[in-house]
Parts: structure tokens; sequence; C-alpha cells
């Protein structure tokens, strides 16, 4: 198992220096002056621009500012922004909040979700699972921020807005969840599908024919035996996409006015603030690998035919 | 199910011949690919999803079908009215007719769903193809520099490369357009690519494909008539979905501003505009025209590779 | 009414219901087994033996599959009429199964003395560890080495003919009356086979429960059964002790079965093959359905009523109508 492990971390290494040199190349090699932006609408001066060149190295070949570059993020620097505070400040000043809003997400998605993909499973054919097929495939198209727009019109219209928040600049933990509903709602349309997928595949194993033959109850058969191969897969995506929520938490952090990672990206955007950005997204790629990573782990910790070889 | 017993006159009691069981590779193949369509054609599922695409199609070709109204016409005392008979789905925050508006926004965002996918399609393909073909140092080359890729989920990634590319104010569509396609190309293909390698991988051992090759087919051949076809399937039903939820990152990008900028116009830009908590309570109908369209649009590919997908499914025959 | 047989399958029907039509799996199949008696129920794929074995244990998968007709006596007992409650009971202590592939039939992710010890904890409410302890014990007897040790092993990690003596021993867990062995050792090599086969016999003689075993391979059989029934297209066609079988079959189905076994002194010939394919489920010809491929087939097997399997020797029973002819012809 430790073995294992060991061999995962090794192969992220190089997956990770690739990914994070690709972003690095594109925030500061691609045509375009990366000082563009920093001084509002007009041309830098060009003392301006010689100091921005020494302190990020610009005049080094590519390959060594990238090498300076992920030396400083390794102990922590991502550099300064353009107001000059430290972009790894900002990020742990905000990440508290995208962090409970991709749990609530998470929590949402896996107890709806997986419950809607058992009953569809069970109900295979009737009208329930073509209900639960069909609305899942609603949700996974229309994209977040219109589910969020339709949500905030619903909760105004209804007027309960004093239960439910539709915006959420305090952070706090009521206030995020209608956000949390929202960014979870495509989880739960893939969650679902993948359950019902998993169980319908499982009840058709011969290993339920197996127990059907020992005289197991139908209960023991699905409760247990079929669930317990069906959820590995499922309960590995949730992981999966714990990653991933924390990345797309933008879309859904600008509508509801959240200021967690999502919404620092998103005005970093707009501000043309690229140390911002870029720092920003390569910690969210760094989460996203990190949590793929628990995630294999997880998947060899929970499929014995993996965790015991 | 074979009709071979549906013939038993012409079997009579031969002692000593075994009858050929097989099929021919070559029918197997062809015979999946009519069952399937025979499935779908008669799917009334598949007919709407055509149709809805269709019309969709038609909208971005030649928005001028269905609307005589300028989208660019915007008198700023009319902004934000609602539906009447002189603007059907009402006017924007600058005044422009939100239905010609809509109707001229197809045409950028289904573009962008159709090239990006044709792009990462290709790519994957191409890809995918030669690194299953080839197979040893070549394949782990190309399936790690497609891991890396694949490691930038593609919200961020298109973030981070848009971002970067110069965009000036005034850009031609087809230009504009072009940027987000190859940004999105740029981190969509391994996905693609990884499909068809396996899928290649599946199909290469077959002993039609061992006899083409003993026959002196040459690589190219045995690839394009034996092993394409075969392998073709998944990757159709991923093309199909990818372009509906291409079109739906084209609306995000450009909802978070770093798409599409004007003159180029996209569904994503108007539900941007229509999105601030005052306009929603106030003048929904900004918001909810494009994104109905927006919604069925992606609604109608998506749901169109499901069922594609159920039609070339070995399992349910 | 009662039978004086272990099991007693009476004109067991069984059909499959799909939307390209009603497949006809099982026509009338009746037979009968006794303790300490092993019957070896014989046919291609697609003849329906498996179907009858999950018809008789009550797991055909419902829908498509319905049993249509027909009465399983166990120990005097309709096993067709019980509710489902109860046919679970049964299913276990009293009459059990074996597959084919040992591999997919054990749940992969529970390790094997779970699996066996659940025999114990759900039919006899037994706890934990004496569950645990039992599963042990019955692993020794099916023979499997080191079983204190490797009781808490999965299935991956054991061998093929090693999983299928956990099968075994979860089968026989509660000493049922009946165990069917549906294709236990086709997976298997053939000398893994050979102790797979010693097993059970040994495991029968133990006990004193009547085995069916249901395979395509005559050398199988020879060696294991007392008694083959034959099946073709969903009916037993026929039926002997192994002896008369082998020796001077009675169907022409069987005799073309048994010549198409090699022969070392055929060498140099041609070797003999049943020309023709088992028949579309759907579409069952008239007549007898082996007539497509028969060699002795005449006009009145092509159509009417299928022959009945009547008694045409003693404790031989036939369904053909010219049985005179094959049983004269002898072995090829």
């Amino acid at each position: 198992m430790i073995k294992y492990i060991i061999r995962r971390l090794l192969q992220m290494i190089p997956v990770f220096l690739g990914a994070t040199f690709i972003l690095y190349f594109l925030v500061y090699a691609l045509p375009g002056d990366p000082w563009a932006g920093r001084c509002g609408d007009r041309e830098c001066p060009p003392a301006y621009v010689e100091a921005f060149k020494r302190e990020y190295n610009l005049n080094e070949p590519l390959l060594v500012r990238y090498a300076l570059y992920m030396g400083r993020l390794l102990q922590g620097d991502l550099g300064r922004n353009f107001r000059g505070n430290y972009v790894i400040d900002e990020l742990i000043a905000r990440y508290p909040t995208t962090l409970k809003l991709a749990l609530i997400a998470l929590a949402w998605t896996a107890v709806i979700g997986i419950t809607a993909g058992i009953i569809a499973a069970l109900r295979k054919g009737r009208f329930i699972d073509h209900l639960i097929t069909v609305s899942t495939l609603v949700v996974i198209s229309i994209p977040v921020f219109v589910i969020g727009a339709m949500s905030q019109f619903a909760i105004l219209k209804t007027g309960l807005t004093d239960i439910i928040a539709v915006t959420a600049s305090a952070g706090t933990l009521q206030q995020l969840i209608l956000p949390g509903i929202v960014l979870g709602s495509l989880s739960v349309a893939y969650i679902a599908r993948l359950t019902r997928t998993t169980l319908v595949e499982n009840l058709r194993a011969d290993y339920v024919r197996t127990a059907k033959a020992k005289g197991l109850t139908r209960q023991r058969t699905i409760g247990i035996h079929a669930l317990r191969n069906s959820l590995i897969p499922v309960i590995t995506y949730l992981g999966f996409d714990f990653g991933s929520l924390m990345g797309g938490a933008i879309v859904t952090e600008r509508i509801f006015n959240i200021n967690g990672i999502g919404g620092f990206i998103f005005q970093s955007i707009t501000a043309r603030d690229g140390a911002n950005v870029v720092g920003a997204v390569t910690i969210l790629v760094m989460v996203y690998l990190l949590m793929n990573l628990i995630v294999d782990v997880l998947y060899g910790v929970l499929d014995p035919r993996i965790s015991h070889d | 199910m074979t009709d071979a017993a549906n013939e038993p006159a012409t079997q009579v009691a031969s002692a000593g011949q075994p009858d050929a069981v097989g099929v021919q590779a070559d029918e197997r193949h062809a015979s999946l690919w009519s069952d399937a369509w025979r499935d779908m054609r008669r799917n009334p599922l598949f007919w709407i999803c055509v149709g809805l695409i269709a019309v969709f199609l038609v909208m971005a070709a030649f928005p001028t079908l269905f609307t005589r109204a300028d989208p660019e016409y915007c008198i700023l005392s009319n902004a934000r009215q609602a539906p009447s008979a002189a603007h059907l789905f009402g006017t924007d925050i600058q005044g422009c007719d939100v239905y010609a508006r809509t109707i001229h926004g197809a045409r950028a965002s289904i573009l962008v769903g159709l090239l990006a996918t044709l792009a990462t399609t290709t790519m994957g393909i191409i890809i995918g193809t030669i690194s299953a073909y080839a197979g040893g140092w070549v394949d782990t080359l190309l399936s790690r520099v497609g891991e890396i890729f694949f490691a930038i989920p593609i919200l961020l990634g298109g973030i981070v490369i848009l971002y970067s590319l110069p965009m000036p104010d005034k850009q031609p569509l087809l230009l504009q357009v072009g940027k987000v396609v190859m940004a999105i190309a740029v981190l969509g293909w391994p996905s693609l690519a990884r499909i068809m390698r396996s899928s290649v991988l599946q199909v290469k051992p077959n002993e039609y494909v061992q006899a083409a090759r003993a026959l002196g087919a040459s690589p190219l051949r045995v690839i394009t008539s034996h092993i394409l076809p075969n392998a073709l399937a998944p990757i159709i039903v991923v093309a199909t979905i990818n372009l509906g939820q291409y079109i739906a990152l084209e609306a995000t990008l450009s909802f978070l501003g770093i798409g599409l900028r004007p003159p180029a116009f996209s569904w994503g830009q108007a539900i941007s505009q229509a999105s601030g908590l005052g306009y929603i309570v106030n003048t929904p109908h900004m918001l909810l025209f494009p994104s109905l369209f927006l919604s069925l649009t992606v609604l109608s590919f998506i749901m169109l590779g499901e069922v594609v997908r159920d039609a070339l499914d070995p399992k349910l025959r | 009414m009662t039978s004086e047989h272990l099991l007693d399958v009476r004109d067991l029907r069984v059909e499959f219901r799909t939307r390209d039509g009603v497949a006809k799996a099982i026509n009338g199949v009746s037979f009968h087994l006794d303790e300490r008696e092993t019957l070896a129920i014989l046919g291609e794929s697609g003849s329906g033996k498996s179907v009858t074995a999950q018809a008789i244990m009550g797991i055909l998968d419902t829908p498509p599959g319905y049993v249509t007709g027909g009465e399983v006596f166990l120990r005097g007992q309709d096993l067709l009429k019980l509710p489902e409650q109860q046919r679970q009971a049964v299913r276990g202590p009293q009459i059990s199964m074996i597959f084919q592939d040992a591999l997919s039939s054990l749940n992969p992710v529970f390790p094997v003395g779970w699996q066996i010890a659940e025999m114990f904890r759900i039919h006899k409410g037994m706890n934990r560890s004496d569950a645990q302890a039992e599963a042990v014990r019955l692993m020794e007897r099916v023979k499997i080495p080191a079983a204190k040790e490797r009781v808490k092993a999965y299935p991956h990690q054991f061998s093929g003919g090693m999983r299928q003596r956990i099968m075994i021993a979860m089968a026989i867990a509660l000493d049922p009356a009946v165990l069917i062995a549906d294709e236990p050792t086709t997976a298997l090599d053939v000398t893994v086979q050979a102790q797979i086969m010693q097993l059970l016999k040994e495991l029968q003689a133990e006990s004193g429960m009547g085995l069916i075993l249901i395979t395509h391979d005559l050398g199988v059989v020879a060696d294991v059964a007392d008694r083959i029934s034959v099946m073709y297209a969903g009916r037993i066609v026929e039926s002997a002790g192994v002896h008369d079988l082998y020796g001077r079959p009675a169907h022409a189905y069987t005799k073309g079965l048994l010549d198409s076994i090699p022969r070392l002194d055929q060498r140099g010939q041609t070797l003999y093959a049943i020309g023709g394919l088992p028949p579309n489920l759907m579409r069952i010809p008239p007549g007898c359905p082996f007539n497509p491929r028969c060699v002795y087939a005449t006009d009145v097997c092509r159509s009417g009523e299928p022959p009945a399997l009547v008694e045409v020797l003693p404790r031989r029973l036939a369904a053909c109508h010219h049985t005179k002819e094959v049983l004269a012809d002898g072995r090829a």
C-alpha cells in the first residue's frame, strides 16, 4: 500500500511540473506584455518596465525563470500583486470561505445524488427512473450561472430571502447554503447517473446471482453486496469532484458575490492583475492534483483487488 | 440473432460438414451501425434533438430568417422594457432588442462549440491512434503529455489562456472565436485521445486486423478501413456530448468577461449583462430568453449524445 | 401429491418474454434425483440446462424469465408454490448451487471467510466468531491449505481451483439435501477438473446429498454420474444410466454427440460433427426440434407434436421416433 502511494506521488510530480510550467508559459511567455494593464490604461513608463523585468527575471531564459518561480512557490512565495500585497496572503484570507462552499456542495451532492441514483437503479425502467434520468440531463445542460441566476430569481420572487440569502458577502454558513446547492447541482446530476449506472451493472453481476442462491434476502443482496461494490467508484468520484469544485466555484462566487478564491480570481481578471491570476490558478491546480492522488489512494483502499495484492 | 436456424431445409442431415458459424467481421460492424441507426430512427427523442439542433444551426447560419430587427440598433431610452409587440423578448440594459440579440447570439455560441469539437476530436483521434498503434515510448510520451494537459481543469486553464492572449477591443468575430476554440482545444484533446487510444487498443488485437496486416495492407489502410470504423463509436458519443459542453463553456467564459467580447456577441454575454440582482428581479426577461436558448441547445446535444450511446451499446441489444 | 424421490421435477416450463418475442426455453422437463445419486444434465449451450437449474433454485431473472408450468418437489414439498420468503429459507439450507466462473461468482470486496460465514450468520443466527470458526472448518473440509490464515483473503488472491473449492464450501455449509453444480469445472484445467470432481464425490459420500451436475463435457460425466439426462431445445430427449447411454444411445442427438468425440483409432479420418446449429428458441421447428440436423429424420419427425419421452428399454427413456434404428446402429 505504501509502495502504491509513493509510486503515485512520484508519478504526480512530473505532471505537476508540466502543468505549472504550461501555466507559467501561458502567462509570461505568450505575446503580449505581462505588465500590460498594470499601469491602468496608459503605457507603462520605461523605468517601471525595467524594474518589472528585473523583479520577474524577464531577462533570463524561460526555463530559468520558471525554475526560480517554482523555487519561490515551494517556499510559499507567489509574488506580489498589483496592489503590492503578497498573493499568498490574499489566498489564505479567502480559502476558508471557498472551502465551506465546496463542503456544502459536496454534502448536498452526496446525499441527494446517491439517493436519487439508488432509487433510479432499483426502479429501472419505471417512471421515477425516467424522471431522474431526464432531470439529471436537464440539470447538466443548464450552465451553472443560469441555475444560479434562476435560483436567485426564485428566492427573490417568493420572498424567502430571510431564510435563504441570495448574496453571501459575509460568507456565513447560512448565506452559503444556496450557493452551495447551486455549485453542487452539476455534481448531483453526475453522481446520480454514476450511482445508477454502477448499481445497475452490479445488480446484473454473477455474485448477485450467488447471493440469491445463498438464500439471502433482497435487502441484504442489494444493500450490502451490490452497494458495497457500487459505491467504490461513486465515493472516489466524489473525492475527485471536490477538487474540481474548488476551481469551479469561480462562477458561483461571482453570482453570489462571495469573497472566496473564485471571486478573487474573477476580480483579478477584471483588474488584469496577472500575479493574482497565475498564483491562484496554480494553487488550485495543485489542490486538484492532490485530490486526484488522494482519490487514487482511496480507491486502492476501498477496492481489495488493489490494496491486497 | 443469426438467421441460420430459419433455413433448416438447406442444412439437412449433412453428416460431415460443420457449418460456418461466425459472421464475417465486416458484416458484424456494419450491422452494429445499421442496427443503431434503426434504433435511433424509431426513437422520438432522437428526432426531437435533431430537430432542435437543426433549428439552432439554421439560426446561427441565417439569423435574418428569424428576425428583421438589427441587434446593434439600441436606443438607450428604450432600455429594460418588458416583452411587448414591438420587442418580442423585451429590451436589454442598453436598449437593444433581446429577441434580435438572442437570435444573432446563436452564431458565435454554436460556432465556438462546433469548431472546438472539431479541433479536439481531430487532435484526439490522430494522437490517440498514433499512441495506440505505435506503442512503446511514443505511447508513453504522448500519454504523459496528455496527462499534463488533462491535469489543468478546462475552465481554469481556459481562463488563464484567454487572459494571456491579447484581446484588444473590436476584434473581428472569427479571430475571437478562433482564440476561444484554441483555448478549449489545447485543454480538451487529452480526454478524446485517451478514449481513442483505448478503443484502438481494444480493436487492434482482433483477428481481422491481423489478417489484413498479413495480407500486406499498409498501416494507414488497416487503420482507416478496419480499426477506425469500430473504434469510432465511443468517440462519436463523446464528441456529441462535448459539443454541448463546449457551448456551455464558451458561455461561461463570456459570462466571466474573458470569452467573446463586443462586437462579437454570444448568449453568455447576454446572460452576464442581465445577471445583476436588481435586473433579475425587475427585468427577468433579459435573463430568461438567452438562458432558455442556451440551455435548449446544450440539452439537445447532450441528449443526442445519450441517444446515440444507447443505440450503439451492444449490451442493450 | 407427494413423491418418493428426494427431488422430483415434473413438466417444468419456462419462457423468456423479450421485446423481440417469446423464447420457449424449457418445454416440459421432468426428472428426479435420489439421495447419494449423481444426475448429469447434458446438452449444448442454449439447450436450457442452466435455466432449468435456476428455475429449480428460484433465481431466474424475472423479468424476462417466467416459470409457466410444472412442479418441483423437494422432499415432497412443491417449491414453485412457496411464497418468496419461504423459498429463501430453502435456498442454502436445503438446496444450493455452484456456478461456472468462481471469480465472478464470488463478491470481490469481501473476504472469503466472511462470505462463507454469512451462511451461518444469516440462516442460523450465529455470531461472528462462531460463524468464522465454521468457515475455517469448511475451508479445511474442502482441502484449502492454511485455512486459518487464508480465511481473511479475498477471492482474487486464490487460484481458479481454490476459488471453486470456496464456492463448494459455501454451498455445502448448511448440509443441503441437493447440490446443483452448473458447469463447475468448465473454466478449469483438466487436472484441477479431476480434483474438483473428486472432491464433490467425497463430499457426497460423506453427507449423502444428491448431486445434479450440469455440463456439456461428456468426458467429465462418464466418471462421476450415475444417470444422465440429455437436453435439447428445452426438452429432455434421452435419460438413462451412464453405462447404458455410452454403450448404446437411444436418441439420434445423443448418438451424434457421442460420435463427435475424437478417438485415437480414428487417425487420418475426417472428424465427425453434427451439422447445423441449435434452433432459435423463439422459432422452434415443428415436430422434433432436432429434425433439421438429424440423419434419421423422416416426415413423421418434421411435423406435429415432438415425440414424447417414453420408456424404450427398462429404465431408459428416449424421445425419438427412430429409437430402434439408433439403438441398432450402436456406436460409430
